[in-house]
């Protein structure tokens, strides 16, 4: 993803750092190898030419050297009178010279069987310190891997930040993004991806993938480096020693992708068994008071039971093929140590490997394998987080079905308050039938036009279309002389008070709820909000809270009651002072008192504005100016309740319905 | 906010990973805390994130021994093989010894022209070796296997006992607990309990044996040795302990701001259309990008901190290996050591962080095990219904009841002190219907469920044909009534079975007689699949009337003695309603029927009406009577012709 682009010099450095520290791990075993090997075997003597042999030393060495080779090894020493010993000169030739020089005499000394401890006793003839000379290079070593720590550490504290800003920094922008695109989705993207999957999306997945960057960098980048570096270590020391590493190494990639073939698959569907016995809980709580009304206890109990009884099978069977991985990979890498010392001996007996070389063998055959141990458990990861990575890539890509123009037009202030849909026709993007067909109607400035249908009828999507929700599929919604896709959507939202079906509260105060229109420029004054509420008649029940304006509303309005928050959210429609209101079924969560009184308040304080008002009571629509009589999307009636009654065929049906004939008539005769 | 709780937010599948690498990879192996939700966990390892504290310890450690004492005897196999693999583990450097000891020697022989290697002794070491390792990975292979049956056999009997326990504690309970936290003790905490289990335990005891026996074997090799790597210990303890203490600052605030950060993502989203519609999205852009700045802070500091702890420790670890090494070195040169001792020592040595480091978190471990299993116990726990009545008072024959209902004097409060139900008294003929009327909140619904018996009366008694219903069985009870609610509750399943939950025993015939009566028929013949047609988990597949007339045929199929209606059909369309009422009205025939009304045309055809206000019966009587009478009846009834 593009997303890592921006950090790619940071990956870069931090790469760089892994690096350092796989070098710096590598090395450690060479050290100790080091301190067995020249520390300890070598008496601290790094090279078995001696830089200084005692006269005497020096001949009857010169004795044992075959005659052919003793010129070349008297060329390389010369006498110095004032000690009386013969000194090693080969450094004066230059470096390729002295090189050969000294592999020469290397190779002679070897011939004749000159060792170390022979050097070392020549040495302690010349009055050296041997004891100080080896506890001097042991520590000397010792002080390079302190050294060699202290790098890795520093590497690895660096490369920690840097990843960990990383990871956090790459999971902060994909939330910053994501929220912009979805607050920008308009309503058909929010239906193609239904809210709670991008509510996910935003939330688990983006963690998934900040939990993998970070891990990624330090396990699937370090890990095999370190292997690699192992592996090459090995492989340009013994040749002998290759393969059986080679094999090792193919044995468990081979365990490991076996296991993996037949795991993998068994993680989604245990994924699949807890969703399962989520949903068979949930449902359970949800319809407690059904099951207990039905006696149906025991036949949830055994629905719940076969879900679990399914999720132990298989959590029981993956564990089992987890129980016989581990203890199958150590066993690999045990063999493999075995393996390594009987080969390794040989070649030590055989004088072409050195011990210490050896053990620093076997600690990167440890480090290879448990490399790819590591590996595998981050795998595991992977594929869950590739699946969160799409479903992100999904919502970023997605783009919204409903733009602003290039050059918006501006509202004709003579027609303030005007509505006109002409030939609107509509359907669901995706979907086949269409939800309104041919809808042609104006709404006059100040006028109450009310909706009215079945379920399904098209209500809603009438009065969705005008806010610009979604998108006419033909025909035209004007606002105030303009159509509604020739306008910014802020400057046509701007004018039009919209209350949901549903009433939605967002967290803060009951004030913040009903100034939720103020914004840049705009703001909503005491007074108005005030004023609003009292016409929702929601001024009373405030009034009653502890802090008023100021009282708490918890995430999503979970502490107020449903008709509170229904009134709230009509306030918070009239504190914005729009032109236009719309009700979507705003009533029907409000006892027919409060629903009259609200009716009575805002015909008296809003009148000047136009109101469209989807409803299921007859009640609540009766005295509107305009009732439209929707049925499948089809206008089937327009008038007044009286003249509806009489010539609307479905109008009467659903009056009927609700009110007795006599009930109807008596209603308008009260009316009068 | 009762969300969903998705089981195993961290992404972990169950019990798998968790135990990944028992001994070998423990950087891994680091739990993430509990804390479940989103931002579980911080770095890769985890270290140094809160964990939860249990209230009461000791309590729920025993009540968790007990959990486990069938196993008890599994469970000290289980034990015997960690020990047996561990000390295995432990004893293999030291074998090995003879063989890198011979070659060693052969080694120095070469050096000095000497011998060479003796195979014969290398090969022996190295065929017990094989032998010893071969064991010890049987044993490490049955130890988790029965571990892992173990754990997973305890997590299916608790959930299995919660699932019991959901159908016999009252309803009282699930009213103040959200389906998220009951869901999310059933699942995520029994979940971390068995985890825990099954890592903790084989860790406690192969982390003490590991200690405990390198510590042995490293003495016996080297005592100055031992205490220069001794010497790293509460070195790395201190360093942890630092480590620890400010990073967990940042993983509270890390929690606290996934919270803010995921409640904003909620909140906007769930309210998008407002937020369009109030052009609000700036606003609510810039409450996010604010959460989510401070998020990253603090996320990025809690990683880091947590994610330097363990290359931390092994620094320091490493530095007592250079110690070793050095010490070591000149040991030998000083002829008090032999080579091969030391390379035994720095393997023990390599092995020796891991577990001390375990121990450490043992503490945290079975802290957050056990404030889970609490979590879950308290579950267990909780109060049941109370007891039904002694067998002597109990009135098993309910074949005879016809279905007058009398209420006296019944005081209720779904919290004591606030009374929602004062002193209602009403009688109700077999065979009458009853509408109750009344503002939202007033207690209608909660009438209707002290019928079911779904609470305890505070005060006063129900009485069915004169007896008191708590002298029938709760089964025998419900099994005369039935409830058609205004929340259509139906299950993921097929519309055959959902009917069915009315009685279970059904013939094919009897349901679709049901489903006739309640104008399903026509529409599930109309229905892909018919009757066989699933339904999805929130049965969205099929429309809200749909559901409603599915709920009404299951009533019906039930045949009850006593009938409960919540009239609420506010979201049906026209047609429909048509037929949901004539539904109902078959329902209705020859029962008694509690109705909470809405439509009108009920409350005139009801044989009485209860005016129900703040708990209380305020009117009482027949539509006429109660509009005569110019009361509170009046007035709401009037309400709607404003």
């Amino acid at each position: 993803m593009g997303y890592y682009k921006v950090y790619i010099p940071i990956i870069v450095v931090i790469v760089g750092l892994l690096w350092i520290r796989a070098y710096g791990e590598l090395n450690l075993p060479d050290y100790t190898s080091r301190i067995v090997d020249t520390g300890i075997s070598q008496f601290g003597l790094e090279s078995l030419v001696p830089n200084q042999l005692a006269r005497e030393s020096f001949h009857a060495i010169r004795e044992r050297i075959p005659v052919g080779e003793q010129a070349g090894f008297t060329s390389a020493f010369r006498f110095y009178v004032p000690t009386n010993t013969y000194r090693y000169i080969g450094g004066e030739f230059g470096e390729e010279v002295a090189a050969e020089i000294y592999a020469r005499i290397t190779a002679i000394l070897h011939g004749i069987q000159f060792t170390f401890e022979d050097l070392r006793h020549e040495m302690i003839l010349l009055g050296y310190d041997m004891e100080q000379q080896q506890m001097r290079y042991i520590v000397g070593v010792g002080g390079l891997m302190l050294l060699m720590l202290l790098l890795i550490m520093a590497s690895v504290i660096l490369e920690t930040f840097l990843s960990s800003r990383m990871a956090a920094g790459i999971a902060r922008r994909l939330r910053r993004d994501i929220f912009r695109k979805v607050v920008s989705f308009s309503n058909s993207e929010f239906d193609k991806f239904s809210t709670a999957s991008l509510i996910t999306r935003s939330t688990n997945d983006v963690q998934q993938v900040q939990m993998i960057t970070g891990m990624f960098m330090r396990f699937v980048v370090f890990t095999p480096m370190l292997g690699i570096g192992a592996v090459a270590r090995v492989v340009t020391a013994g040749s002998e020693m290759t393969w059986t590493i080679t094999i090792a190494l193919l044995a468990t990639l081979l365990f490991v992708a076996v296991i993996f073939i037949l795991v993998t698959p068994k993680f989604k569907i245990i994924q699949k068994l807890i969703d399962r016995l989520n949903l068979v809980t949930r449902e359970t709580l949800s319809g407690l008071m059904v099951v207990r009304a039905f006696n149906r206890d025991e036949y949830e109990e055994e629905k719940f039971d076969k879900a679990n009884a399914n999720l132990r099978n298989l959590n029981i069977f993956v564990n089992r093929v987890f129980a016989f991985m581990n203890p199958i990979m150590m066993l690999a890498l045990n063999i493999t140590t075995l393996v390594i010392i009987w080969i390794g001996g040989h070649m030590v007996d055989a004088g072409t490997l050195q011990v210490g070389v050896m053990f620093a063998f076997l600690q990167y055959t440890i480090m290879i394998i448990m490399s790819f141990m590591m590996m595998t458990m981050i795998i595991t990861q992977l594929p869950r987080a590739l699946v969160s990575i799409n479903r992100i890539a999904e919502i970023l890509k997605a783009d919204t079905s409903i733009k602003d123009p290039k050059n918006p037009k501006t509202f004709d202030d003579l027609k303030k308050g005007l509505v006109e849909y002409k030939n609107v026709s509509f359907k669901y993007p995706g979907a086949e039938e269409y939800v309104l067909r041919d809808l042609t109607f104006t709404v006059l400035p100040g006028q109450t036009t009310a909706f009215i249908g079945s379920t399904g009828a098209g209500k809603s999507s009438v009065v969705n279309l005008l806010p610009r929700l979604y998108d006419v599929t033909d025909g035209q919604v004007m606002v105030e002389g303009v159509d509604v896709r020739d306008v910014t959507t802020k400057a046509l939202r701007r004018k039009i008070g919209y209350v949901p079906q549903k009433a939605l509260l967002f967290s803060g105060t009951i004030g913040s709820n009903i100034k939720f229109a103020s914004a840049d420029g705009y703001e909503i004054k005491d007074n108005d909000m005030k004023w609003a509420a009292d016409i929702a008649q929601a001024g009373d029940f405030i009034a009653e809270k502890a802090n008023q304006y100021d009282d708490e509303i918890a995430q999503a309005g979970a502490n107020v009651s449903g008709g509170q928050k229904q009134r709230i959210s009509i306030a918070r429609a009239i504190a914005k002072r729009p032109n236009i209101f719309v009700f979507d079924d705003s009533f029907s969560a409000l006892d027919y008192k409060t629903d009259a009184a609200l009716r009575a308040a805002t015909g008296k304080n809003i009148g000047g504005s136009t109101l469209l008002i989807v409803a299921q009571r007859i009640g609540t629509i009766k005295n509107a100016d305009q009732i439209i009589v929707l049925d499948n999307g089809r206008m089937v009636g327009i008038g007044k309740h009286e003249e509806l009654l009489k010539t609307c065929e479905v109008y009467r049906q659903i009056a009927l319905s609700q009110l007795s004939e006599e009930e109807l008539g008596l209603g308008g005769a009260a009316n009068e | 906010m009762s969300k969903p709780t998705n089981a195993n937010n961290n992404g972990r599948p169950i019990g798998a990973p968790a135990q990944h690498g028992a001994r070998p990879t423990s950087a891994m192996q680091q739990r993430r805390g509990p804390g479940g939700g989103f931002g579980g966990g911080g770095g890769p390892l985890g270290l140094g994130a809160p964990r939860q504290k249990p209230k009461d310890f000791k309590k729920t450690m025993k009540k968790l021994i007990k959990l486990m004492s069938p196993y008890r005897w599994l469970f000290l196999l289980c034990v015997i093989f960690a020990v047996g693999s561990t000390v295995f583990g432990i004893a293999a450097p030291v074998i090995m010894e003879g063989a890198t000891g011979e070659i060693i020697r052969g080694f120095m022989e070469v050096q000095i022209g000497g011998f060479s290697i003796d195979f014969s002794i290398v090969l022996r070491v190295i065929l017990i070796l094989g032998a010893v390792y071969i064991v010890s990975a049987l044993f490490m292979f049955l130890q988790s296997l029965i571990m892992a049956d173990m754990t997973q056999k305890i997590s299916y009997s608790l959930r299995k006992d919660m699932s019991a326990k959901i159908s016999r504690l009252p309803l009282n309970y699930f009213d103040t607990k959200t389906h998220g936290e009951v869901l999310s003790r059933i699942v995520n905490d029994v979940d971390t309990v068995a985890n825990s289990l099954n890592q903790s335990l084989t860790q406690i005891v192969t982390s003490v044996v590991t200690v405990v026996g390198i510590l042995a074997v490293m003495f016996w090799i080297s005592w100055q040795m031992t205490l220069v790597a001794l010497v790293t210990v509460p070195m790395s303890a201190i360093l942890v302990m630092i480590v620890i203490r400010f990073s967990q600052k940042h993983f509270r605030r890390q929690q606290e701001y996934v919270g803010h950060v995921n409640g904003q993502v909620e909140e906007i989203y769930g309210g998008h259309v407002v937020v369009k519609a109030f052009c609000a999205e700036d606003k609510s852009v810039g409450d996010f990008d604010n959460y989510n700045n401070t998020l990253y802070q603090s996320a990025w500091k809690a990683q880091f901190l947590s994610g330097i702890i363990w290359p931390a420790m092994s620094l320091i670890g490493n530095i007592g290996y250079v110690g070793v090494s050095v010490l070591g070195g000149v040991l030998v040169s000083r002829g008090s050591l032999r080579i091969e001792n030391i390379l035994t020592f720095i393997q023990y040595i390599r092995r020796f962080n891991m577990p001390i480091m375990q121990l450490g978190q043992i503490s945290n471990m079975l802290q957050s095990t056990v404030a889970a299993a609490e979590r879950v116990f308290e579950f267990l726990e909780q109060d049941e219904l109370a007891p039904e009545a002694d067998e002597s008072s109990l009135i098993r024959d309910i074949s005879v009841i016809r279905g007058s209902v009398s209420f006296s004097n019944v005081d209720f409060g779904y919290v004591p002190d606030t009374p929602i139900i004062k002193n209602f008294t009403t009688d109700v003929d077999a065979g009458k219907t009853i509408a109750i009327v009344g503002p939202t909140g007033g207690g209608k619904t909660t009438i209707v469920k002290l019928l079911m018996r779904f609470y305890e009366l505070n005060g006063g008694s129900i009485e069915i044909d004169g007896i008191n219903i708590t002298n029938f069985t709760r089964a025998d009870l419900r099994s005369m009534l039935a409830m058609v609610l205004q929340d259509t509750w139906l299950f993921n399943g097929t519309i055959m079975d959902n009917l069915r939950y009315g009685k279970l025993n059904a013939t094919d015939v009897e349901v679709y007689a049901a489903a006739d009566a309640a104008r399903v028929d026509h529409f599930v013949r109309a229905l892909p699949g018919g009757y066989d047609m699933e339904l999805n988990e929130e049965a969205t597949n099929i429309s809200q009337g749909q559901k409603q007339l599915i709920t009404i045929a299951r009533a019906i199929l039930k045949d009850p003695k006593i009938l409960i209606l919540d009239e609420a059909t506010s979201s049906v369309d026209t047609r429909t309603e048509v037929l949901i009422q004539e539904a109902m009205v078959n329902l209705m025939r020859g029962r008694t029927s509690f109705i909470i009304a809405h439509r009108l045309s009920t409350i005139r055809g009801a044989d009485a009406i209860l005016v129900v206000r703040d708990g209380e019966i305020v009117e009482q009587g027949s539509h006429e009577a109660l509009l005569a009478a110019g009361g509170y009846y009046k007035e709401l009834y009037e309400s709607q012709f404003v």
